[in-house]
C-alpha cells in the first residue's frame, strides 16, 4: 500500500523541513520526502491532496488522562483516542492514576489492548513510580517498562519522600526512562481551589500558592543533579518554576518540562464568577506567571506543550467551586490554541511543531514525532484557514468539562494518519 | 429600585446600598408594633435553605418573611436529601419546583449562592452566607445598626474609620462590611496576625488600595478609630497553624475597655455574629455602652424585610407596609 501526500507545506524541524514537499508512505513507514512534483505518482495506491495545508508529524501529548480502568464513566481509552485524532494527536501518553493504578504489567497490557482495539491514536502508558501512587513503595518499574510503559509518574500526587524519588531516579537510569513529576506540596496547597492571590482572598476561596509547586521543582532538580536522573516537570504554572528549570538546564541537569495551553492562555481572572471549568491543578495563575510561561516556551526552557486532558463527568463540575473536580479537556483545543499563537505572532510555526511533536517525542524517547524517512507514518495535515467553533457537538471526549465551548478558533487538524492508516479524512474519523 | 438577587455587597453601587439601608430603617418600626405584620408579600413564598448551622440569621429571615405576610418554610442541612447523597443543585431544583419567589441560601462553600442563582430559573436568591465570601444582609444590618446609633448623636455613617479585628481571612462578615464601608467612603483598617490578615488584602483586592490598610499591631490599628468591629476566631484555626495557640492570640489581640478608652475613646463596638467571650473581646465591653450588640437582631429583621421587598417589588410603593 502506497500513499502519496502531495502539494502540502511540510514542516518538520527535526528533519529541517519547511517547504512545499510530497511525502510517500509505504505501508506503515515514511518511504520518501521530496520537493513537490519529484516523486512519481505511478504505482501509488492513494493520493492525498494537501494543497494550501500544512503537513506535519502527528502530534505527541505527554500528559493525558484516559480514566480506564476504573473511571469509565468519565472516559475510556476508546473514547479519548478519537478525541486525540480529532485534535491532531497520533501519540498520547496516559497517566497512571487509574483504578487500579498503572503499577503492574497487567494494567499496562490492559490499556495497550484497549488502544489496539480502538486502532486510532497510539497510546504510550506511563507507569506509576510508587505502588498505588502512595509514594511509599516503588512500583516494579522494569516490569512496567517491559510491558510497554515509556515513563513513570505519580501524577496528581507528589512524591513526598525524597528518598523514594531518589531511588526511583536511580532505578530509571537503568531503563533510560524519565520520571514525570507532578510538583505540588499539598501541605502548602491544602484544600486550595484556585491560585492564592488577592483574587482568592476576595472571592473567599482557599488559595493554592505558586510556592507549593516551586519548592518541589527545586527539590527534584537537586535530586536530579545529585543522581544524574532524568526528570520531566509536568504542567509548569509559575514564573519561579520556569526560572528554576532555566537554571537547571544551564547546569546541564537532565530536566525537561511541559506547559498546557490553558496556562498559556488564561489567568486566574477566568475563575471570576466561580466557573468550575476554570478549576484545575495546578490552577490558573497571574499575568506575570503567564508571561513567564510564554517566555520559557519561546526560549526553550519549556520543551513542549501538553494537554493535561482530564475528562470529568458533568455532575462533578456542576457544583460549588470548592467541591468541583480539578481538570479540563484539552486534546481537541491544544493545537488550535497554538495555531492562534502563531496567528498572533507569538511563536513561529517551526517552534509550534517542535513543541507539539518533535520535542515531546524526544523527552520520553518515543519512536515518533518526526517525518524523517523510515519513521512511522504518523502524520497530521492541518487546515490553517478553517474557522470553526468548539462545541458540545464537535467534542468527542466522553466528558464535556471544557472552558473552550463556544470559543472560535482558526485552524484545525483535517486529515490524520497513524502508521500509514488514514484515521481521519477531512475531519471525519475513519474507524476500522 | 428592584434587584434580581442579593448575592454580594460587592455587586451594589452606593445608591443601591444607601437605598437598602434607608428602606431597612423605615421597616424597624414594624417590629415595634403590637401587631407585627404587614401585607406586602401576602401570597408570596420564601424558602430558607440553610445547609450550615445558624440561629440568628435563619430565624431572622423567617420572621422577616412572616412579618411581610409571606409563606415561609425552612429547610436545613440535616433534614435535606443532600444527606442521602442528593446534589445541592438537585435539592435546590426540587425546592424551586414549589415556585418560591425567594430562595434564601446559606452554604459552607464560597460562591454557592452565585451557583444557584445561575442555575435556577424564576427565583430570586438571597445569599445568607457563602463560605468565606460574603454575608451581604449581615453587612447591611451592621451598617443600619451603626447608622441608627450615630444618628442619635447627630453623626453620619460616612467619613468614618472602621477597625476590624480578628480572623478577617476566613470571615464573610468582614468582606461584606469592607465592601459596604468602601462604598460609604470610609477608611477600613484590618487588624490581626499576618496569618489571618494577609498582605494580599491590600493588593488591589477590594478595587483600590487607598481606603484599606492592614495592621499587625492592635494598638496601631485602634488608634483614633470611630468603630471597632470584632470578628470571631474560629477555634479550629490553631490546628491549621494560623495561630500558635489561643493564649498567644489573646495576648496580642484581646480588645479591652482600657485599650479602647486610651486609643479610641469615642469608638463604638460591633460584634457581628457569634463571639467567644473572653477570647476576642472583654465580656464587660460587649455588654457596655459602646456596644451595638443589643439592637442587632431587630436591625437584622428590618434589613431582611427590606431586601425581600426589593427583590419582589420596586419598593417605591409603601402602602403595603403601613
Amino acid at each position: 500500500m502506497k500513499i502519496l501526500i502531495k502539494n502540502g507545506f511540510v514542516i518538520d524541524p527535526a528533519s529541517k523541513l519547511e517547504n512545499n514537499a510530497d511525502i510517500l508512505i509505504e505501508d506503515t513507514k515514511i518511504k520518501d520526502v521530496q520537493a513537490s512534483g519529484i516523486i512519481s505518482e505511478e504505482s501509488v495506491d492513494k493520493l492525498i491532496d494537501a494543497k494550501d495545508k500544512w503537513v506535519v508529524p502527528g502530534l505527541v501529548d505527554l500528559h493525558v488522562h484516559l480514566r480506564e480502568p476504573g473511571f469509565e464513566w468519565k472516559a475510556t481509552v476508546g473514547s479519548e483516542v478519537r478525541a486525540a485524532i480529532k485534535g491532531g494527536y497520533t501519540s498520547i501518553c496516559s497517566m497512571p492514576n487509574t483504578n487500579p493504578a498503572n503499577d503492574s504489567a497487567e494494567v499496562t497490557k490492559y490499556i495497550l489492548k484497549k488502544a489496539e482495539l480502538a486502532n486510532l491514536a497510539k497510546v504510550f502508558p506511563i507507569g506509576s513510580v510508587s505502588i498505588g501512587l502512595k509514594g511509599k513503595e516503588l512500583s516494579p518499574m522494569s516490569e512496567l517498562y517491559k510491558a510497554g510503559c515509556v515513563a513513570f509518574s505519580d501524577d496528581g500526587e507528589p512524591i513526598y519522600n525524597a528518598q523514594v524519588m531518589r531511588r526511583a531516579l536511580e532505578w530509571c537510569e537503568m531503563l533510560n526512562a524519565r520520571i514525570s513529576c507532578h510538583e505540588e506540596d499539598k501541605n502548602l496547597s491544602c484544600c486550595g481551589s484556585m491560585n492564592e492571590s488577592a483574587l482568592s482572598e476576595k472571592m473567599g476561596l482557599k488559595g493554592f500558592p505558586g510556592i507549593a509547586e516551586d519548592v518541589m521543582v527545586a527539590r527534584d532538580i537537586e535530586i536530579a543533579r545529585y543522581t544524574g536522573g532524568k526528570i520531566h516537570i509536568c504542567h509548569v504554572s509559575t514564573a519561579r518554576s520556569v526560572e528554576l528549570i532555566r537554571r537547571a538546564k544551564k547546569d546541564n541537569i537532565d530536566v525537561t518540562a511541559e506547559v498546557t495551553a490553558h496556562h498559556l492562555l488564561f489567568t486566574e481572572d477566568q475563575v471570576k464568577g466561580y466557573d468550575t471549568n476554570s478549576k484545575m491543578s495546578p490552577p490558573l495563575r497571574s499575568e506575570e506567571d503567564l508571561q513567564a510561561l510564554r517566555e520559557g516556551l519561546i526560549d526553550g526552557t519549556i520543551d513542549c506543550l501538553a494537554s493535561d486532558h482530564a475528562p470529568h463527568e458533568e455532575d462533578s463540575k456542576n457544583t460549588v467551586f470548592d467541591e468541583a473536580t480539578f481538570g479540563i479537556l484539552g486534546l481537541q483545543t491544544s493545537l488550535p490554541a497554538i495555531l492562534g499563537f502563531i496567528n498572533d505572532g507569538l511563536i513561529t510555526r517551526t517552534k509550534a511543531i517542535e513543541i507539539l511533536a518533535n520535542n515531546p517525542a524526544k523527552c520520553f524517547n518515543l519512536p515518533v514525532g518526526t517525518l524523517k524517512i523510515g519513521s512511522p507514518a504518523d502524520i497530521c495535515i492541518i487546515d490553517t484557514e478553517k474557522e470553526w467553533t468548539f462545541s458540545r457537538e464537535s467534542n468527542l471526549s466522553k466528558s464535556s468539562n471544557s472552558p473552550f465551548f463556544d470559543k472560535k478558533f482558526k485552524g484545525c487538524a483535517s486529515t490524520v494518519l497513524v502508521d500509514g492508516r488514514i484515521c481521519m479524512k477531512d475531519e471525519e474519523i475513519i474507524e476500522r | 429600585m428592584k434587584f434580581d438577587h442579593l448575592l454580594a455587597i460587592e455587586d451594589l453601587n452606593k445608591e443601591q446600598l444607601v437605598h437598602l439601608i434607608d428602606n431597612s430603617k423605615k421597616l424597624i418600626e414594624v417590629s415595634e408594633r403590637d401587631i407585627k405584620k404587614v401585607p406586602a408579600l401576602r401570597g408570596r413564598t420564601i424558602i430558607n435553605l440553610f445547609m450550615e448551622a445558624s440561629t440568628r440569621t435563619r430565624s431572622s429571615f423567617e420572621l422577616a418573611g412572616k412579618r411581610l405576610s409571606a409563606d415561609v418554610i425552612n429547610v436545613s442541612g440535616d433534614s435535606t436529601s443532600v444527606k442521602k447523597g442528593e446534589t445541592l443543585l438537585d435539592t435546590a431544583r426540587t425546592l424551586n419546583q414549589m415556585c418560591p419567589d425567594i430562595l434564601v441560601v446559606r452554604h459552607k462553600s464560597s460562591g454557592a449562592a452565585h451557583f444557584l442563582a445561575n442555575h435556577l430559573e424564576g427565583v430570586s436568591v438571597i445569599n445568607a452566607g457563602d463560605g468565606m465570601h460574603e454575608h451581604p444582609t449581615q453587612g447591611l444590618l451592621d451598617c443600619l445598626s451603626l447608622k441608627c446609633k450615630l444618628e442619635e448623636t447627630g453623626k453620619s455613617i460616612e467619613g468614618l474609620t472602621l477597625a476590624i479585628v480578628g480572623d478577617v481571612r476566613h470571615s464573610r462578615v468582614a468582606r461584606s462590611n469592607i465592601w459596604a464601608h468602601k462604598l460609604l467612603g470610609n477608611k477600613v483598617r484590618l487588624i490581626g496576625p499576618r496569618t489571618l490578615v494577609p498582605n494580599n488584602f491590600v493588593k488591589n483586592c477590594f478595587g483600590n488600595d487607598d481606603f484599606i490598610s492592614t495592621h499587625t499591631s492592635l494598638e496601631e490599628g485602634l488608634e483614633g478609630a470611630d468603630v471597632v468591629m470584632c470578628i470571631r476566631l474560629q477555634l479550629e484555626r490553631q490546628s491549621e497553624f494560623f495561630i500558635p495557640s489561643l493564649q498567644e492570640y489573646t495576648n496580642e489581640y484581646f480588645v479591652t475597655e482600657k485599650l479602647i478608652s486610651e486609643l479610641a475613646p469615642s469608638a463604638l463596638l460591633m460584634t457581628p455574629g457569634p463571639i467567644n467571650r473572653g477570647v476576642e473581646v472583654e465580656s464587660a465591653l460587649i455588654d457596655g455602652p459602646r456596644s451595638l450588640m443589643k439592637n442587632q437582631v431587630k436591625m437584622g429583621i428590618a434589613t431582611r424585610m427590606a431586601v425581600m421587598l426589593s427583590l419582589i417589588s420596586s419598593g417605591e410603593n409603601n402602602e403595603d407596609i403601613n
